[in-house]
C-alpha cells in the first residue's frame, strides 16, 4: 500500500519534471527561434523590394529619393550618413570610454569606482530620445554653433557626439572587465622591475587587455550604426551623399524613422524598402557583433 | 647623456603624476553631459509641470497638451511585455543553467541569445511590423508593441537571471541532489527563492529599457494623434518616448518646453523604477537570509 503510494508519487514527480524540461527548453529556444524569424520576414519582403528595384542600383546608386515622384533607390546616402555619424561617435566614445576604464580600473579608489561607474553607466540608461532633444537644442545651438560657423540646425556632427556619448558606457563596461581580468601578478612583476605606475598601465595592462579593449569598439561602433532616434531628431531627412558634418544627413534608422512617421502603405515599393534598408543594416550589424564577440570570447580564454 | 636620462625621466614623472587627471576627462565628459542634460532639461520645463501633463490628451495647442494616451499606452505595452519577458526569461535562464547540460544545442542557444542583443533596436520594430502586425494580422496594436519590447528586452533580462542562478552556491544544489531531488525540485526550492530578488532586478532593468524605447514602437505604431484612452489589446497606441519626439520635432518654443517637462516626467519615472529595483532586492535578500 505505502509502496504504491511512493511509486505514484515518483512517478508523477518524473512526469512533472518532464514537462517543465520541455517548457523551459521551449522557452529558451524563443530567442533562436526569434532571429529566424526576424532574417525570414527581411529577406521575405526584400524579395519584393529587388523585383522592382534592382540590388545592383540598390548597392551603389548615389541617390536615394524613395518619396518623391520619381523614385531613385540607391543605398549610399545614407549609409554613407550612418557610417560617418557612427564614425564621429566612435571617435567620441573609444578614448573617453577607454579612459574611464583605465581611470576606473587602474586609479580610482573602492570609494570613488562605486560612485563614477553607476554615473556611466546611468548614460546607457537614458532614453534616446532625450539625447535627440539634447543635441537639437542644447549641444548644437547653445555649444557647437559658437565653435563652428555655418553648423545646421540638423547636422551630423552632433548626432554623432551625442551617439558617442549613448555609446561611452559600451567602451567603458567592457573594457573595464578586460582591464580587470589582467593578472594582478603581471603588474606586480614590472613594479619589482622598478617600473612607474604609468608603464604598468600603459605597457602591461592595456596591452594585455588590447583584444576585451578592441572587442569594445567594435561591438560600441554596432550600437552606433543602429542608433535611430538621435539620428532621427538632431541628422535631420536630407538623404543627401556628402562629407560635410556640419549639413544634416538622413542615416538608415533615420529614413526608417521617417517613412514610420508618414505613411506608407502595406505592400508599396517604400514599405518594402523599409525592410531592404533593415535587411542591410542587420547584417552590417551583425557581422561587428560576429567579430565583436569572437574577440571577446579569445580574450577572456587567455587567462 | 646622464643629463638626457635626467631630462626624460622628469618628464615622465610629470606625465605619472598627470596621468590619472587626464584619464579622469574621459569620466568627467560622463558626469557633465549628465549632469548639462538634467540642467537644461530641468530649466525650460519645469514650470510646465503639472498634474494636467498627465491628465489631459495630446493637442496642438500646447497650452493644452498632455501625455494621458501616451502614458496609459506606456503602461498597458510595457506591462504586457513584462508579463511576457519576465517568465520567459526565467524559464530560460533555468533551462540553460540547470537542465541543458554543456552540450551543443546549450551553446547555440546562449550563442543566439548574445545575436538577438546584438540586433538595433529598429529592426525589431521593421520586423514587428511585417511579421505581427501584417503577417499575423495584429494591426498596429498594444499587442503587437508588446510582444515587441518583450522579445527586445529578453536577452538583457535573461543575462541577469542567468548571473542570478549562478550566485546561488553550488553546495545547496548538490546538497538537494544528494538527497534525491529532481532538477524541477532544486531549480523551485533551491534556486528560484534565492535567485529571485537578482531576478526581479533585471526584470526593473529590462522594464526601464522598454519605457525608454521608442524607434521600435514608432515603426509599429506610427505617429498617431490619439485623444482616447486604450480600452483593449488591439487598440492603436502610442507611449510617452514617441509624444516626446513629436513635440520635439515641432518647431514652436512652446511644445519645446513641454516636450522638456515630459522628459522630466519620463526621467522620473525610470528614476523612481530603478529605486524600486534596489529597494525591493534590499527587502527580499533580508528575508530570505
Amino acid at each position: 500500500m505505502i509502496a504504491e503510494t511512493v511509486a505514484r508519487s515518483i512517478r508523477r514527480r518524473r512526469q512533472q519534471n518532464k514537462i517543465f524540461t520541455f517548457l523551459f527548453m521551449s522557452s529558451a529556444m524563443v530567442a533562436t527561434v526569434t532571429l529566424v524569424i526576424i532574417y525570414a520576414t527581411l529577406i521575405y519582403e526584400s524579395i519584393g523590394f529587388f523585383q522592382h528595384v534592382n540590388v545592383f542600383e540598390f548597392l551603389t546608386g548615389v541617390k536615394w529619393t524613395p518619396l518623391f515622384e520619381e523614385k531613385n533607390f540607391g543605398v549610399l546616402p545614407i549609409f554613407n550618413a550612418t557610417l560617418i555619424t557612427s564614425a564621429i561617435a566612435i571617435a567620441l566614445a573609444a578614448p573617453a570610454g577607454l579612459a574611464s576604464a583605465i581611470f576606473l580600473s587602474e586609479y580610482a579608489s573602492m570609494n570613488v569606482r562605486s560612485v563614477v561607474k553607476p554615473v556611466i553607466e546611468t548614460l546607457a540608461g537614458i532614453p534616446t530620445v532625450v539625447y535627440g532633444y539634447f543635441a537639437l537644442y542644447f549641444l548644437t545651438p547653445e555649444f557647437l554653433r559658437q565653435i563652428i560657423p555655418g553648423l545646421g540646425i540638423h547636422n551630423a556632427l552632433a548626432t554623432g557626439l551625442m551617439i558617442g556619448v549613448l555609446i561611452l558606457p559600451i567602451v567603458a563596461s567592457i573594457s573595464d572587465d578586460a582591464l580587470l581580468a589582467v593578472p594582478a601578478d603581471l603588474r606586480f612583476g614590472a613594479y619589482a622591475l622598478g617600473a612607474r605606475k604609468i608603464d604598468v598601465v600603459m605597457r602591461i595592462a592595456v596591452p594585455a587587455a588590447l583584444s576585451g579593449i578592441a572587442a569594445s569598439i567594435i561591438l560600441a561602433f554596432a550600437r552606433a550604426m543602429g542608433e535611430t532616434m538621435i539620428a532621427a531628431i538632431a541628422g535631420g531627412f536630407r538623404p543627401v551623399l556628402t562629407s560635410d558634418v556640419r549639413q544634416a544627413m538622413e542615416t538608415m534608422t533615420a529614413y526608417i524613422a521617417q517613412v514610420a512617421t508618414g505613411d506608407a502603405p502595406h505592400g508599396t515599393v517604400e514599405y518594402q524598402s523599409l525592410f531592404a534598408v533593415g535587411l542591410f543594416l542587420l547584417i552590417i550589424t551583425a557581422l561587428l557583433n560576429f567579430v565583436g564577440l569572437r574577440v571577446v570570447k579569445r580574450w577572456a580564454i587567455k587567462y | 647623456m646622464g643629463h638626457q636620462i635626467l631630462k626624460t625621466s622628469r618628464l615622465k614623472k610629470l606625465l605619472d603624476r598627470a596621468m590619472p587627471i587626464i584619464l579622469s576627462l574621459g569620466v568627467f565628459l560622463a558626469v557633465a553631459t549628465v549632469a548639462g542634460l538634467i540642467i537644461d532639461v530641468v530649466s525650460s520645463g519645469w514650470h510646465r509641470l503639472s498634474p494636467g501633463l498627465l491628465t489631459n490628451y495630446a493637442s496642438a495647442n500646447p497650452a493644452e497638451a498632455g501625455l494621458r494616451s501616451a502614458f496609459l499606452g506606456t503602461i498597458y505595452t510595457v506591462g504586457l511585455s513584462a508579463i511576457i519577458c519576465i517568465p520567459l526569461s526565467i524559464a530560460t535562464a533555468l533551462y540553460l543553467t540547470e537542465f541543458s547540460g554543456t552540450g551543443r544545442l546549450s551553446s547555440i542557444l546562449r550563442y543566439n541569445i548574445a545575436n538577438l542583443a546584438g540586433v538595433p533596436s529598429i529592426i525589431f520594430g521593421v520586423v514587428g511590423l511585417g511579421f505581427l502586425v501584417y503577417g499575423l494580422g495584429m494591426g498596429r496594436s498594444i499587442i503587437a508593441g508588446a510582444f515587441t519590447l518583450a522579445i527586445l528586452t529578453l536577452p538583457l533580462v535573461t543575462v541577469t537571471c542567468i548571473e542570478a542562478i549562478n550566485t546561488v552556491p553550488d553546495d545547496l544544489r548538490l546538497g538537494a541532489y544528494a538527497l534525491g531531488a529532481t532538477k524541477l525540485q532544486v531549480a523551485a526550492h533551491v534556486l528560484l527563492p534565492r535567485a529571485l530578488p537578482m531576478m526581479l532586478t533585471g526584470g526593473i532593468l529590462g522594464i526601464s529599457r522598454a519605457i525608454g524605447e521608442a524607434a521600435p514602437i514608432l515603426v509599429i505604431s506610427g505617429l498617431l494623434f490619439i485623444r482616447e484612452d486604450p480600452v483593449s489589446l488591439f487598440d492603436i497606441f502610442t507611449v510617452m518616448p514617441l509624444q516626446l519626439f513629436n513635440w520635439i520635432s515641432r518647431p514652436q518654443m512652446a511644445f519645446r518646453e513641454l516636450a522638456s517637462a515630459g522628459i522630466i516626467v519620463l526621467l522620473l519615472l525610470l528614476l523612481g523604477l530603478n529605486a524600486a529595483a534596489i529597494v525591493l532586492r534590499h527587502r527580499l535578500t533580508r528575508r530570505l537570509t
